[in-house]
């Protein structure tokens, strides 16, 4: 047996700022899509510690997991942390609900700074207003030509999500656009 | 009278808002002028006296600055910074002067003095309307050798720039509660009233400075302030509230469905040396819960012999000349005018010290009190009549007037002549937004009628001339759009009427069919050209319209446009509702290629895909190759290697030791749930339910239709859990399929499918030493023959990080396809290269990849099926599940075209000069001796060359193929003709020994 194989991250090792915004890739996280319908919730939410949210453009967050709503049947599970969400979900089968690990499918930058709405309104045509799209909001939407998940951590912090091989033309494109938001 | 001596000779000191302490120089023709910062182009030039502006588009005449705003259709110049920076075909009272700015005059060789394409204009009754229809008929040949490329140089107006644009360009979507466009005396006051209120407001106006034709008054007052002053404190008062966004400088040029107006910023043009990060220019795409369109009006010209001569303007361009830029237009100054606001022309200017020498109005009977206020001012009158021609070469000289009733004559020494035709509300966004206009019969104009967008028209655009009326209107209709408590609004003074105008011809333009007598400057128009139209059977405007080219140039007609329907009605006997207006379309004013792609310009023109192991294969020289959005690796060409024999060395080292291969880019769906073998039997031919756990299957998927969509490999990972794996390319369009029909045919089964594709890095190492290489790596996996056979699917570990490890083949060799974590990918392939380049492996590409796999004869979607080819056409018959009552495209594949004779089958083509590769592509004949045209039996669709079999190989589609086995076939090329035998598509290993090791 060989060494243990290590994690090369699409965007490690870039940052960028500029007045008004800065770009940091994420840490890895595991990130799990859920489906299930009404009758899969409880199972959800027995093994999430939380009810997955019900509204659109909502997410619900405990410790070190975000749920974020992605469609009527549909959540981005991601956990900061490595509490063994995989395993937890393997062990309650596939018959009220699936769970697909995609921890290494998606990637995320965090966007911060005064101008962040202003950057992220260059490629995404949401009302990002606080009014619109308040702390806590998620939407699967676009970011130019790629489909991103947009997270507001705060009122002037996102997390941008985007598969891995967008990640380079997102980090791109938020760097042009926040040179010249 | 004071001249200022900085900034041009006819800048009256005192006169304007702009400073004097800051100037700017720029050049005009290489010429080194001054001009104050603030100063438009044409305001520059007018203030140094020059009204010469560029040569006309089709008969070279010298033309002058006609306006002061958006819809100057003559002066247009060419702009730059440097060689790069250059833009033709600016509209000179748009473009600010700033420091070091270089502009230059169009159309002309070789001065804009001496312009030998002037003799165009000696021609000019060759030049009617409809001349390349008429002329250019005959003979055919001579369109290509003389007619086109003559047309072709003389066509356009201005140089297009030869070098890339260096300059950025951004985008921004906005939201706002309210969007007001047009920043004039009742946009403002929109504004202002709606801002009270908090709501997100956005103001939008395409000049520098806010205020419109208020900043070209000087007595008039807003609420007992000056109107320049209300206009400062206004927009100071907007400016700091929080939930106002003002945007000077930006245009709204398109108003699609749903509120959704799209805005052009001009961001940098007017700066001297803009920050590098600056955008040139935004492009604004406003989502905007109500509109208000206070988008003002703009002047029209008079119709008359030679009303094109430099020095002849609009009137309303010399007060905003006057009053804003402090310059004087002319010394000698005549008004001609169907409208009262000239006369408020003539009064500023003789009050500023220019002597106006008359003014001539063709109505009999003007209001009494402007008659007499020019009377008291010494200005000579004359009523009731017509200027019938005008002299001067580079600069009108003189006007001659006739009254409209009298053919007596008297000539008046001018060098400047402000027309006025009246106003016509600017309905552009109106009627894009496909609001319904009607026409205001008293006024000669189209006016708002009934809108289908949530918007409102307010002021001169909705035809309301009166001030305190528009303010009136403007405080209604804010306060109605965000709902807030009614204000009064302000009372006004002052202001002039713009009672008065006419449509169409006047004296002195015809009806003979020689006076030059413009209608559409840019396009060089003359009122003669319409009535030929007319009398040529042009009967409906769009007709005249594109016979006559008015109304068609980059200005899109906004002097011209009533004009010409009018002068088109008369000559048809018809009234002017009864003959429409032409369809106005976005843009508004033109826009830049640039601030529509904005941020999609190099790297982000499009995405770039690439796959963890990316950087791989780049420090080991690969040639990459576009496949949708992903690079992959083409090939790895060694010192001294061409692609050819880059190839075939990568097959050979394959086939005889082991290859790596970068297999990441394969879509891959995860199908879960209880139904998921159900939804797996409907969407693949193949049947899934005897499947075992822990092994994969070749699967196809077709359309309804029965033709092939797509093809993978697709593994068994438990009971109701599938890793479906798809061709690169197909990945989104099948798992939209696989959605569409579990949302609208089968929502109540319960499976969920997840996309894959890049959560997996997934390395390939083929070839005979290919378990040698992996298996000291791999925990928990037993990868002996017995245990994993061919086609089984196992989940353990690799380099300690999890995977599924298929064993599977594109090659026909013993096969494994690794599955890693996408992140774990560079170092998994590092290890098995690690352990593998001693053992002789090599890493292969794409095109290897294509050549093993035809070497076996494994079809590729999409190359060797072209949407007409059913799986029994393609020899894959056997995929297709004999038993099952339902999948996708069963019923299409029992169609009789289907299950005819004589289908394409793919075949494989064997040359008989086995040197000979065909081209993919080329077509297939039994006889080559036929006469042309030859009846073609099908085409190549993959042709390679094998160095493992040391002749090439070849797939094609031919009618009847499975029946030809053995027959001799031909391919015409344009030199030679390829006799092919027709093969089984297997060309190596036909028994699969190689695999079953």
């Amino acid at each position: 047996m060989s060494k243990v194989a290590q994690r090369t991250g699409p965007l490690d090792g870039r940052n960028f700022g500029t007045t008004g915004v800065t770009l940091t890739p994420a840490a890895a996280a595991t990130r799990i899509s859920l489906r299930a319908r009404e009758d899969g919730l409880a199972t959800a939410k027995k093994i999430l510690g939380f009810a997955p949210p019900g509204k659109p453009k909502s997410s619900a967050t405990k410790g070190s997991i975000n749920c974020l709503w992605i469609g009527p049947d549909e959540w981005l599970v991601i956990d900061a942390d490595d509490s063994g969400l995989p395993a937890k979900f393997a062990k309650e089968g596939n018959t009220k609900l699936s769970a697909v690990e995609i921890s290494h499918r998606n990637t995320a930058i965090l966007l911060e700074g005064a101008k962040a709405v202003d950057v992220l309104n260059s490629g995404c045509p949401q009302d990002l207003s606080s009014a619109s799209f308040p702390v806590g909001a998620c939407s699967r939407t676009i970011l130019g030509k790629s489909e991103i998940v947009l997270y507001r951590t705060g009122e002037h912090a996102f997390r941008v999500e985007c598969w891995r091989s967008f990640s380079d033309y997102v980090w791109s494109f938020l760097m042009d656009a926040a040179k010249s938001a | 009278m004071s001249f200022s001596v900085n900034t041009g000779a006819n800048r009256i000191a005192g006169k304007g808002r702009l400073s004097p302490s800051k100037t700017v120089t720029f050049t005009l023709d290489g010429r080194q002028l001054n001009a104050m910062e603030g100063d438009t182009l044409a305001s520059a030039m007018l203030a140094n006296g020059i009204h010469l502006a560029g040569r006309s588009f089709k008969y070279h005449r010298p033309r002058g600055i006609l306006g002061a705003g958006a819809e100057e259709p003559s002066a247009l110049m060419d702009i730059s910074r440097d060689n790069a920076r250059r833009q033709p075909n600016v509209r000179a009272t748009v473009q600010e002067v700033f420091d070091g700015m270089k502009a230059k005059t169009q159309n002309h060789y070789p001065s804009l003095t001496f312009d030998v394409g002037a003799v165009n204009n000696w021609f000019s009754p060759f030049f009617s309307a409809g001349f390349y229809y008429k002329t250019f008929m005959w003979p055919k040949q001579a369109w290509k050798n003389l007619y086109e490329p003559f047309i072709r140089e003389a066509a356009g107006l201005g140089k297009a720039p030869e070098e890339a644009d260096p300059d950025h360009y951004a985008n921004r979507y906005a939201h706002c509660d309210l969007l007001i466009v047009g920043g004039g005396a009742s946009g403002l006051m929109a504004a202002k009233t709606a801002a009270k209120s908090g709501k997100r407001i956005i103001l939008a106006d395409e000049s520098a400075s806010m205020g419109g034709w208020l900043l070209a008054e000087s007595e008039a007052t807003i609420g007992g302030r000056p109107a320049g002053e209300w206009v400062t404190e206004t927009v100071a008062e907007l400016a700091a509230m929080e939930n106002v966004t003002l945007l000077p400088r930006t245009t709204a040029f398109g108003y699609y469905a749903h509120n959704m107006v799209a805005l052009a910023e001009r961001v940098t043009d007017h700066r001297s040396r803009p920050d590098p990060d600056l955008p040139r220019e935004r492009l604004w795409q406003v989502r905007a819960k109500k509109v208000i369109l206070a988008t003002g009006a703009i002047e029209r010209h008079l119709v008359f012999a030679d009303n094109d001569r430099p020095g002849i303007m609009l009137a309303s361009a010399a007060r905003m000349y006057l009053n804003h830029y402090g310059v004087a237009v002319g010394r000698n100054v005549g008004i001609y005018t169907a409208c009262d606001s000239a006369w408020a022309a003539a009064f500023d200017l003789q009050n500023a010290g220019v002597k106006v020498t008359a003014i001539i109005d063709m109505r009999a009977a003007p209001d009494p009190d402007l008659v007499e206020k020019a009377r008291e001012m010494g200005i000579p009158v004359r009523t009731g009549s017509a200027v019938t021609k005008t002299a001067g070469k580079m600069r009108i000289r003189s006007m001659t007037v006739e009254p409209i009733a009298d053919p007596l004559s008297e000539k008046f020494e001018i060098d400047c002549l402000l027309v006025s035709g009246g106003w016509t509300p600017s309905v552009h966004l109106f009627s894009q937004s496909r609001g319904k206009l009607k026409f205001d019969e008293e006024n000669g104009r189209f006016v708002p009628d009934i809108h289908v967008e949530d918007c409102a028209s307010i002021g001169s655009c909705n035809g309301t001339d009166d001030m305190d009326t528009a303010l009136a209107e403007a405080v209604a209709a804010a306060t109605a759009a965000v709902s807030g408590r009614a204000v009064k609004a302000p009372k006004t003074s002052g202001f002039a009427s713009m009672r008065g105008h006419l449509i169409g011809s006047a004296k002195g333009a015809g009806p003979d069919d020689h006076v030059m007598a413009f209608i559409d400057f840019q396009n060089d128009v003359c009122a003669k050209d319409v009535r030929l139209a007319v009398r040529e059977g042009m009967h409906s405007i769009e007709h005249v319209k594109r016979y006559t080219t008015t109304g068609m140039a980059t200005d899109q007609g906004k002097m011209s446009n009533m004009h010409g329907l009018a002068i088109a009605a008369e000559a048809l006997g018809k009234e002017i509702p009864a003959v429409g207006l032409t369809t106005f379309r976005a843009p508004y004013t033109p826009v830049t290629f640039g601030a529509i792609v904005n941020h999609s310009k190099g790297d982000l023109f499009d995405v770039t895909r690439r796959t963890p192991m990316h950087s791989w294969a780049e420090e080991h020289g690969a040639v990459f190759e576009d496949v949708g959005n992903w690079k992959r690796a083409w090939y790895f060409p060694r010192a001294g290697e061409d692609m050819h024999a880059a190839v075939a060395r990568e097959c050979k080292t394959t086939r005889e030791a082991a290859g790596i291969f970068d297999a990441s880019t394969l879509g891959k769906i995860e199908v879960v749930g209880p139904d998921a073998v159900k939804f797996m039997e409907l969407m693949y031919t193949n049947p899934w339910q005897k499947l075992a756990v822990g092994m994969c299957r070749y699967g196809i998927m077709c359309r309804e239709d029965g033709f092939i969509y797509d093809d993978g490999v697709v593994g068994r990972i438990s009971e109701d859990r599938f890793h479906v794996t798809t061709t690169t390319g197909g990945a989104p369009r099948v798992l939209n399929m696989m959605e569409d029909y579990l949302q609208t045919e089968f929502p109540e089964w319960k499976v969920w499918l997840t996309s894959t594709s890049e959560q997996w890095a997934v390395i390939g190492v083929q070839g005979p030493k290919a378990r040698e290489i992996v298996e000291p790596l791999v925990e928990g996996i037993d990868l002996s023959l017995e245990a994993m056979p061919h086609m089984a699917i196992r989940e353990g570990k690799i380099c300690g990080v999890p995977t599924r490890l298929m064993r599977v083949s594109f090659t026909g060799e013993l096969g494994f396809e690794i599955n890693v974590p996408a992140d774990y990918g560079r170092a998994v392939w590092d290890a098995i290269w690690e352990r593998g380049e001693p053992l002789g492996m090599a890493p292969y590409g794409t095109e290897a990849m294509h050549v093993m796999r035809a070497e076996k004869g494994f079809i590729i979607v999409g190359q060797d099926t072209d949407g007409t080819v059913t799986p029994q056409d393609a020899g894959v018959g056997w995929a297709v599940g004999k038993k099952k009552a339902d999948f996708v495209g069963i019923r299409g594949l029992t169609r009789p075209d289907l299950v005819a004779e004589g289908r394409r089958q793919l075949i494989g083509l064997r040359t008989k000069d086995p040197k000979v590769v065909l081209e993919e592509g080329a077509q297939i004949v039994a006889d080559p001796n036929q006469p042309v045209p030859m009846k073609m039996l099908g085409f190549v669709t993959s042709s390679y060359w094998s160095e493992t079999l040391g002749h090439s190989i070849a797939l094609a589609l031919v009618e009847g193929g499975f029946g030809r086995k053995g027959d001799t076939l031909y391919v015409p090329m344009e030199n030679e003709t390829i006799a092919v035998e027709v093969c089984d598509t297997i060309f190596l290993d036909k028994e699969g020994a190689r695999l079953n090791v």
